[in-house]
């Protein structure tokens, strides 16, 4: 607030003799200016009140606060005393207009009204998004000209829904759902809205084509938000896990939901990508078999392994004709069947191979950015490390958490963290010694120096486990051991490094355990970066192994099924690691602190292991989507088996979390991950081999090409052939895509945005600590005057 | 959706769905939750707009609210009459507020009275102290208490009154990003 609302000073005459303003000198004209305007205040807020009561008949002792003259408020004089005004003046700030919003409807209806009011009034409308997001209203926005703040009920109400027809359509709806009435008052608005939208006397006015296209525009709308509404109803009704996952709420709150909802959300991602190739890849490729060479029995081992029959299948890349299917000019294609059929358009399977790998991880990118931006918009705050234990208290408290037992605990988890809190805070005040200090960080060093290390052993072992796989297969193949022998050696390398995903967490968590990290959020930050470095580290080393042709597997000639077998084998693996260290880390640890050590404690669900688990078999689809086409589908099968197993685990098992967690800060944390190592580094190996990499000769859809990216190059000269008039058309390529100055050029302006953006946060920063020393300020003002008006009254008592 | 209910007129489930953040099955669904409480009381038919109030005890024995500690507060804030008891039209508000949908500018308003026990549009230290101990089921001694109120006065009051208003809560609950997820109850 910047300047001072205007109010009206009615000051006596003998006052003005000498044309002056009043001042405090002037004792008798202030003391009769400021009682006058306190006795017009009363009486005004005693009219008031009677309105008040009238219309909110269950609160009559609310709008007098209590007058308490030992309340501890700021305004207490010096000795204590209680002024004969003090009663006074308490009720008439108590009854200003920033108080008393929320309570009385007259004031929200007002509020509104103003808000509405202004929109018209501009030119051009600013969506609500753009007006202050308080509810508060401002005295300088306050329209005092055509203020209804004396009006009726039923007239405030009218006059907003008159103002609320003049919005569009979706701010109208906007304003009816979040606007802080009642629902039955709410309705009544609608109705008249309706009954008024029904009149056309009202916008009798208003120009003839624009009234006609408003209408139009109105049905349109309310059209198009009656199908929103039926097909939510039916997403809704689609939704199988409502009440699971409201069963895991009640009894383990926001925490433990969270990673539910995590894979709900990838789930999502995956169902899309399989979606997107089955339309357009698998199901066409399906329809038109390639000629197989010899078709292996199905024994069940191919479940494991992904060879033997697999192998030649839709599962893997090998599979792909590269031909256009279908092609009415082609003699005899590879494996078409029945010439008599109609003419039907040919299809390019080796572009529509490329395009739709493109599209998919498109798609999922645009998802992730948009969930990114939504977990960051509700879950980011600048500067939100000052009041922590205000916060505390009024949001700690989850209120899905129904289950007594649960409440109890959680109960108890507040208690602590609020007890840790105060302690923390009067240890502040006391440092620790020198040589505490450097005992800590000694140990800290040295607890990184083996976290690092461990990772560094654990990648050479990977290696040279590797290698020695890679010599007993050679060795294998010239002796030709059994099926169960080939089989165990394609499957020794998956089982190492899941074994190893599987160790490493909980060997983290002892060192974490010796450390002692100072606040429960940094414990959760190091283990998650220590896991993540060491499952990261890992992918890195086999995926360079990958890309340089050093693979265990069948099919020699084929590398990319090589990969995608080898892929298809990790997600099993992953999965299969899962299952049992759910197994044992919860069943069994129950069991064992229930019978053999007599504890009532259970096994806590580990939350942030868990997620990057999801994490990493996530990014291990990424990685074999271009190899396997058909490995979201196994994906997808694997994350609705995990939920269900994963949900029975948790309610027999577990027990409510005993740490503090930030729910919706760590899901930004997970998605963020999800995005930055996960899904970039799964984009660039794809790209890599897009771009680099040369695919086979004899099996794939791109066989015989320098690279997969020559695809559209070969079709575009294709169309230039058969049509020179679009030659244009390969301008677009060239120019565009690989000219490296219009690539520079893009970053540039992302890079200009994102400094941009910062600037902008940095200046609102300092914005919020100016605002709030002015409203500090303003209460120190508002302090003074109340004091001064106390003490000239006293001073014309004793005078008088 | 094509199958014929009447409980509600079309024109009625079309204005809940306009004021509130619940769809049409939910709102039926919120109905039988409604009926179920009390099947004698409440009607199947509400085309007329019956005029039925359930009182405040059968409302806060609900699975959901039953372990909640601020269940009568709950109840109390969304009631138009003072006294606790929910019309359905009060029972849907509640239930939609309390949504995941709801934005965080209604939670707040809502959440300044359910916290507010002694309805004086402020949150001051005796309200603070019953949220406490609601919190933490008076586990806490009375000076860690005072101690706990103090320190939330002095972070969170920013114009020196010695209590919170509902613009000094606003600001403090913009600034909780977990708010959103902890103030919601699932129905």
């Amino acid at each position: 607030m910047s300047q001072l609302p205007a109010f009206t000073l009615r000051v006596p005459e003998n006052a003005e003799s000498d044309g002056q303003e009043p001042s405090p000198d002037n004792e008798g004209a202030l003391h009769s200016s400021f009682c006058q305007l306190i006795e017009e205040q009363s009486s005004l807020v005693a009219g008031a009140i009677e309105m008040e009561l009238q219309e909110r008949s269950r609160e009559p002792s609310a709008l007098l606060p209590p007058l308490d003259p030992i309340a501890s408020t700021g305004l207490e004089l010096e000795q204590g005393e209680q002024h004969p005004g003090y009663a006074t003046t308490l009720r008439i700030l108590a009854n200003m207009p920033s108080r008393t919003i929320g309570r009385s409807r007259g004031a929200i209806i007002s509020q509104y009204y103003n808000r509405t009011a202004r929109l018209r009034r501009r030119s051009s409308r600013p969506s609500l998004q753009q007006l202050n997001r308080t509810a508060r209203p401002s005295l300088r926005q306050y329209d005092l000209e055509s203020d209804p703040a004396h009006a009726t009920l039923a007239d405030k109400q009218s006059l907003l829904a008159k103002e609320l027809l003049s919005l569009p359509p979706a701010q109208r709806s906007q304003v009816l759902m979040e606007v802080p009435l009642s629902l039955e008052e709410k309705r009544s608005l609608r109705r008249q809205l309706s009954q008024k939208r029904s009149t056309p006397g009202l916008r009798a006015h208003s120009a003839e084509p624009t009234f006609a296209c408003a209408c139009w525009q109105d049905c349109i709308v309310l059209g198009c938000r009656t199908l929103w509404y039926r097909f939510l109803a039916l997403v809704h009704a689609a939704q199988p896990w409502h009440y699971a996952l409201k069963q895991i709420s009640g009894r383990f709150g926001s925490s433990v939901l969270s990673y539910f909802l995590f894979l709900k959300t990838l789930l999502l991602f995956n169902i899309i990508s399989f979606l997107l190739l089955l339309v357009f890849v698998v199901a066409l490729q399906a329809a038109y078999p390639p000629a197989v060479a010899s078709p292996h029995p199905f024994t069940g081992l191919e479940l494991l392994t992904g060879v033997g029959s697999f192998t030649h299948s839709l599962l893997y890349y090998g599979y792909y004709s590269n031909t256009t299917l279908n092609d009415p000019s082609a003699s005899s294609p590879s494996g078409s069947t029945s010439p008599s059929r109609a003419t039907q358009l040919p299809y390019n399977m080796p572009l529509a191979y490329m395009f739709t790998i493109a599209a998919s991880f498109f798609a999922t990118c645009i998802l992730l950015m948009y969930s990114m931006y939504h977990s960051f918009l509700k879950s980011y705050r600048v500067g939100s490390s000052t009041r922590v234990l205000a916060i505390k208290i009024f949001s700690a408290w989850d209120f899905k958490v129904v289950q007594r037992h649960s409440v109890k605990l959680q109960s108890e988890n507040i208690c602590t963290q609020l007890k840790e809190l105060l302690a923390e805070q009067q240890l502040r005040s006391c440092p620790l010694s020198l040589s505490q200090r450097l005992r800590h960080i000694t140990v800290l060093l040295l607890a990184w120096l083996l976290a690092l290390g461990t990772v560094l052993g654990c990648v050479v072992a990977v290696y040279y486990f590797s290698e020695h796989m890679h010599t007993v297969q050679q060795e294998q193949g010239a002796a030709a051991g059994s099926a169960w022998q080939q089989e165990g050696v394609l499957l020794a390398l998956p089982l190492i490094v899941s074994l190893l995903n599987t160790l490493m967490p909980h060997f983290y968590n002892l060192l974490a355990a010796w450390e002692k990290q100072d606040s429960p959020e940094a414990e959760v930050y190091v283990a998650i970066c220590r896991n993540l470095l060491l499952k990261m580290v890992i992918l890195g080393l086999l995926c360079y192994q990958w890309l340089s042709r050093r693979l265990i597997c069948s099919a020699k000639e084929c590398w990319e099924t090589c990969v995608g077998q080898d892929l298809y084998r990790f997600v099993v693996m992953d999965f299969i690691f899962t299952l049992l260290d759910t197994g044992f880390g919860e069943l069994l640890w129950r069991l064992i602190l229930e019978k053999k050590l007599k504890s009532k404690r259970r096994p806590e669900f580990d939350i942030a292991q868990n997620v990057l688990e999801l994490i990493y078999g996530q990014t291990l689809t990424w990685l074999g989507v271009l190899f396997a086409p058909l490995l979201p589908a196994v994906q997808v099968l694997k994350l609705l088996l995990l939920f269900y197993i994963k949900k029975t685990s948790l309610m027999q098992n577990c027990q409510s979390p005993s740490k503090p967690w930030q729910a919706s800060h760590m899901s930004t944390v997970f998605i963020t991950l999800l995005f930055f190592p996960s899904f970039l580094g799964a984009a660039i190996f794809v790209s890599y081999t897009i771009w680099w990499e040369k695919p086979s000769e004899t099996c794939g859809p791109f066989r015989g090409l320098q690279t997969i990216y020559q695809t559209p190059k070969v079709w575009v000269e294709l169309l230039e052939e058969s049509n020179p008039n679009i030659a244009w058309f390969s301008w677009i390529p060239q120019y565009l895509v690989e000219n490296t100055v219009f690539l520079f050029f893009l970053s540039g302006i992302v890079l200009a945005v994102i400094y941009f953006n910062i600037q902008v946060l940095r200046g609102q920063r300092r914005i919020i600590c100016l605002l709030e020393e002015q409203i500090a300020n303003e209460g120190e003002d508002k302090k003074f005057l109340i004091q001064k008006i106390h003490s000239i009254y006293d001073r014309k008592v004793h005078c008088a | 959706m094509g199958n014929k209910q009447t409980i509600f007129t079309d024109e009625q489930l079309d204005a809940y769905q306009d004021c509130t953040f619940f769809t049409r099955k939910e709102i039926l669904r919120l109905h039988g939750r409604y009926h179920e409480m009390a099947p004698n009381v409440v009607p199947m038919d509400y085309t007329k707009d019956p005029d039925v109030k359930l009182p405040m005890q059968l409302i806060i024995n609900m699975p959901e609210l039953k372990e909640n500690p601020f269940r009568e507060r709950i109840v109390e804030s969304f009631s138009e009459d003072g006294e606790g008891s929910l019309s359905f039209n009060d029972f849907v508000d509640m239930f939609s507020v309390l949504s995941e949908m709801a934005p965080r500018e209604l939670k707040a308003i809502y959440a300044f009275k359910i916290y507010d026990f002694n309805t004086d549009n402020f949150i001051c230290k005796a309200d603070l102290e019953k949220t406490l101990n609601k919190l933490t089921r008076e586990e806490l001694t009375a000076e860690e208490i005072t101690l706990v109120c103090e320190k939330v006065i002095e972070e969170a009051d920013m114009d020196g009154d010695g209590k919170l208003g509902f613009a000094d809560f606003e600001n403090m609950i913009s600034k909780a990003p977990d708010f959103l997820s902890t103030f919601h109850i699932r129905i």
